[in-house]
């Protein structure tokens, strides 16, 4: 995404903007241009969901379009899936409050402080708990050479296996290694876990069953546990849910609210953040979305406005304490990213006003997973002016949330949040018109997204060709609807999870408040073709660990096996490559897996990279 | 010569020329590329903070020593445990001692006291900015080093980084890829290769058949490179570990004439709160972790031989680290650090930038190296006077003041 700076005093245009290849005018005639129902039924399938399964364009066609967006706006109306319900269930930190998550899942430098001394139990009973597991199997050794303590297993590996065990969990083949693995009983299997080298550990990642990997990587990393997790019911609620626009709106949402996971205590809070701050109210009014978000720890934590502390009640402690002040991250980025948009007609002087307005927002102790609050202490009491609005001396809390009440309320939020919508669910580049409408519906409705979303759902530029087969999927888009086209059955979403960050997506870890982009040209680059195209072909031929296709459904008539794929027909540039390949593999060798080869070469075309 | 006919031409000559391992080099630049070869620069990422003084040494000022107890770098005694004397006053870790030849033969220059202008102490946010290069500004979406190459259809394998993913370094406008292993970039299997080219090559899909036909180009190109089994020229031996293996394949990359300007790897395991040396200065975690960057850096060199000439490399880490020494023979998150660059446009054997001095008064925030040149200074003389892009205000927005230290003549 291209941004603008406003940094203090003068405008400076960041180095991207003034790089970008302008635009060529868009072509907003093809926006007048109507589907056909078939096409229609296709589109609403590509945006409202993460690729359509076989038998949903029947079932589309048949419930009819439009009532069935009525449906997808009304996921409280959906029966969800019990096979997603079944999957999540084992993926507790999922439903774990901050607080819990820190204790259940305790850093390892934690563990090895304490099993060297230099730390005492934590008081905590759950932290205590997890901590006291680990200690009970490992032991302190002085590395005389090094003069550097080590923390050692009690039982050694090769006195709970036998060499050839060991070899074959170290350089077997998958098969061989799930053939130890279930080998090894119960009561020994922690002591197993508890002796492996972490390296070997790892290794065992995708060919253990799901507990016992939860278990490798509770050892090795237990904050590994809470990321895999987050990934795996990232995938799993894409491939999975009944509620797709739901999980298409949490996507969004989260971009557009953006926090990451490896900033620190984030990756404590990131999960609540998800549950709390954005999934409830993708379908709701802006202005507690909004809130949500802007008293949630994880953001606090992420733009620094819970250190950001009014000048005059600034105490420095000592000569190490690093120096506090106002810290205008958040606040910018609040108008910026969030709101008004780049060009939404703010200053540098506002952006140091709102976050007057915001000091105190804070986090009670956020490395053990505190909640937030308002800390009247840090509070910059004087008179701001923000937008124009004057806001008086002498308030507390109320000072953000009139900030708050601007900002939801401002046109330009109006604007920019439509427009953003559009960018994704119509088109990058998406006719002025439909934005105004949109944004119209937003300021009548005081912000009800689900009123937003409908506009631009019953629009007539949302049907049309300019619309059709415009964006580029992105990464987590290709590979959850090429596991949906193929009704693969997914145990450990994992390996999906690194080809999405393969291609560029690292789930919950976008850096930049930015979050990910939708737009074409942030998805299409030589390594990401490539990758796309290798992960059709691995998919097909059942290569990807943790998740099988039932290759007897492929088709291999090209033409069949497209809709079957793509829910319409292939170019015919794309049918016709596959099925001179497919004779000249037939001739080489008749028994070649045709189907499969079909839907490895159709799902890594040109035709499935969009939607 | 525009890139398509460039990437044809490379082709060609691979196919007529065959297994020479010279092929392209004689190719391309024999008959019909009268300007020199473009220059290339190395960028290489010291991620976690490495602790800049145990790497270029003080030992001339008596307070590193005070500062530092049990952790500090003897001084020079030329034991293999104390450091190697550069200047009289700066020496050299001695388990970098692979380096000092490059620093004697005026090739390799150290600047200490360099580092971000920003205070944070986050590694985060300080990666961040050094990345983005934009010091306190994390909004920037891109990367300096992916600004630093001018727009424009050039070779698809200009920008390259040896890491899993793209760093934050190489993202932006630019054509720049990510490339763990060289053998690697390929669709698997050949027969769906040729497949998916035709399927790409005659989309009518302009966005797809655009960078999908550049993709099958610089697939071809790669795989003429990967399928030669590469041995390193004069003898150089790249140690083991990702770091060896990167500066390895960034070398063939080089040799191998298809067009690269920028490069970018990663080491890391620099952050050393804990146990930063063992009992003596040539053993632990910072020694081994130097022995490793100094050796690899010094194959390179070597394994380049004359083509250094068109080379340069440059390290950073995203802040140093405290100046004195913590409680647990370590040291904490600091400020000014070291960077070296090394190169045949490099005026080197010399220390550059003026020292601040670790007199309490002279310390940031009382505990850390102070700055006394931006990182910017040092990159910006390399993209202006190595690079010869003299758009700085695009690599750096924002950076008027650069004072350019004279690395480059």
């Amino acid at each position: 995404m291209r941004r603008k700076l406003v940094p203090l005093g003068a405008v400076l245009l960041c180095a991207a903007t003034l790089a970008a290849k302008k635009k060529p005018d868009a072509d907003y005639g093809l926006f007048k241009k109507k589907l056909s129902k078939d096409e229609q039924a296709v589109h609403a399938l590509d945006r409202l969901t993460f690729g359509p399964r076989p038998g949903d364009f029947a079932a589309v066609k048949k419930m009819g379009v439009k009532k069935w967006i009525e449906l997808e706006l009304h996921p409280e109306r959906i029966k969800e899936n019990p096979e997603l319900e079944n999957k999540l269930a084992p993926l507790e930190t999922l439903r774990m409050s901050q607080a819990e998550t820190v204790a259940a899942y305790p850093p390892p430098q934690l563990i090895r402080a304490v099993a060297m001394g230099r730390e005492p139990l934590p008081a905590d009973p759950l932290t205590r708990a997890a901590v006291e597991r680990q200690l009970s199997r490992i032991k302190v050794k002085k590395n005389v050479n090094a003069g550097e303590e080590v923390v050692e297993p009690i039982v050694p590996l090769d006195e709970l296996l036998s060499r050839d065990q060991i070899r074959a969990l170290r350089n077997g083949n998958p098969q061989q290694k799930r053939q130890v693995l279930a080998s090894i009983p119960s009561e020994k299997i922690d002591d197993v876990v508890i002796a492996m080298p972490p390296g070997l550990r790892n290794q065992l990642l995708p060919v253990a069953p799901a507990a016992l990997s939860r278990k490798l990587m509770q050892v090795n990393n237990p904050q590994q546990v809470v990321l895999t997790d987050l990934v795996q019911a990232k995938l799993f609620r894409a491939i999975y849910s009944n509620r797709q626009l739901d999980e298409e709106l949490v996507d969004f949402w989260f971009n557009h609210f953006n926090v990451n996971f490896d900033k620190g205590a984030d990756r404590f809070l990131i999960s609540t953040y998800e549950r709390e701050a954005i999934r409830p109210h993708v379908l709701g009014k802006f202005r507690g979305l909004l809130e949500a978000t802007a008293t949630s720890p994880a953001m606090l934590f992420y733009l620094d406005n819970w250190q950001s502390v009014a000048p005059e009640s600034q105490r420095r402690r000592n000569a190490n304490a690093p120096r506090r002040g106002l810290n205008e991250n958040y606040a910018r980025e609040m108008m910026e990213l969030h709101t008004l948009g780049v060009d939404g007609g703010y200053t540098q002087k506002d952006v140091t006003e709102v976050a007057r307005c915001f000091t105190g927002w804070t986090i009670r102790n956020p490395q053990r997973g505190g909640e937030f609050f308002y800390n009247d202490r840090m509070h910059d009491k004087g008179e701001k002016i923000v937008l124009g609005v004057v806001i008086p001396a002498g308030g507390g809390r109320d000072d953000g949330e009139k900030v708050l009440d601007i900002l939801a309320n401002h046109p330009s939020t109006a604007r920019f949040i439509s427009k953003e919508l559009a960018q994704r669910f119509v088109a990058d580049n998406p006719p002025p018109q439909l934005i105004e409408r949109m944004a119209k519906t937003f300021r009548d409705t005081h912000g009800d997204l689900r009123e937003v979303m409908r506009t631009m759902l019953e629009s007539k530029e949302f049907f049309s060709a300019g619309a059709y087969r415009a964006k580029v999927k992105t990464p987590l888009e290709m590979i959850s609807s090429a596991a949906r086209a193929t009704g693969a059955e997914v145990d450990f979403a994992m390996p999906l999870a690194n080809q999405v960050a393969q291609l560029g997506e690292p789930l919950y870890r976008k850096i930049e408040p930015t979050g990910y982009s939708s737009a074409n040209a942030e998805w299409v680059s030589s390594a990401s073709l490539l990758g796309r195209m290798n992960f059709a072909l691995q998919l097909a031929q059942n290569r990807v660990p943790g998740t099988k296709v039932d290759d007897s459904r492929f088709l291999e008539d090209p033409q069949k096996a497209a809709k079957m794929l793509l829910a319409t027909d292939a170019a015919p540039q794309t049918r016709e490559a596959i099925a001179k390949a497919l004779a000249e593999q037939k001739e080489k060798n008749p028994n070649a897996p045709a189907p499969a080869i079909v839907a490895g070469l159709l799902m890594g075309s040109p035709d499935f990279q969009r939607r | 010569m525009n890139r398509r006919i460039f990437l044809k031409n490379s082709a060609m000559a691979m196919v007529g020329v065959g297994s020479t391992p010279a092929w392209l080099s004689r190719a391309l630049y024999a008959s019909d590329a009268p300007s020199p070869r473009k220059k290339i620069l190395v960028a290489i990422f010291q991620r976690g903070a490495v602790d800049g003084l145990n790497v270029v040494v003080p030992h001339g000022e008596p307070r590193y020593y005070e500062m530092r107890p049990t952790i500090a770098v003897p001084r020079p005694d030329g034991t293999p445990d104390s450091a190697i004397d550069l200047d009289g006053f700066f020496g050299l870790h001695p388990a970098l001692k692979a380096l000092k030849p490059i620093y004697d033969s005026g090739r390799l220059a150290v600047v200490q006291a360099v580092g971000s202008p920003d205070p944070t102490r986050s590694h985060f946010d300080a990666q961040d900015y050094m990345e983005s290069g934009t010091p306190g500004f994390k909004a920037t979406g891109d990367g300096w080093l992916n600004r630093a190459i001018p727009a424009g259809a050039k070779s698809p394998l200009r920008a390259v980084s040896m890491t899993p993913d793209l760093p934050r370094a190489l993202r932006g406008q630019n054509d720049a890829v990510a490339i763990n292993n060289l053998n690697e970039f390929q669709v698997r299997d050949s027969q769906e290769s040729s497949v998916f080219e035709s399927m790409y090559e005659n989309t009518s899909d302009k966005f797809l058949n655009g960078t999908g036909r550049e993709t099958f180009e610089a697939v071809k190109l790669m795989q003429s490179i990967a399928r030669q089994a590469y041995t390193p020229a004069n003898g150089a031996k790249y140690p083991g570990g990702r770091l060896g293996q990167s500066l390895r394949q960034i070398a063939q990359l080089v040799k191998s004439n298809v067009g690269l300007e920028v490069a970018f790897a990663d080491v890391g395991g620099w952050d050393t709160h804990v146990n930063e040396v063992g009992q003596k200065a040539s053993q632990g975690q910072l020694p081994n972790l130097l022995q490793n960057l100094g050796d690899a850096l010094a194959a390179f060199y070597q394994d380049l031989g004359d083509r250094m000439a068109e080379v340069s490399v440059v390290t950073m880490s995203e802040f140093g680290r405290t100046a004195r020494e913590n409680g647990n023979r370590g040291t904490d998150h600091g400020h000014a650090n070291v960077m070296l660059a090394l190169g045949g446009d490099i005026r080197g054997g010399k220390v550059y930038g003026d020292w601040p001095g670790l007199a309490e008064e002279q310390l940031y925030e009382g505990r850390d190296l102070n700055l006394t040149t931006d990182f910017r200074d040092v990159l910006g003389e390399l993209v202006t006077r190595h690079l010869g892009n003299r758009q700085l205000g695009i690599v750096f927005p924002g950076y008027t003041e650069a004072k350019y230290r004279g690395l480059i003549s």
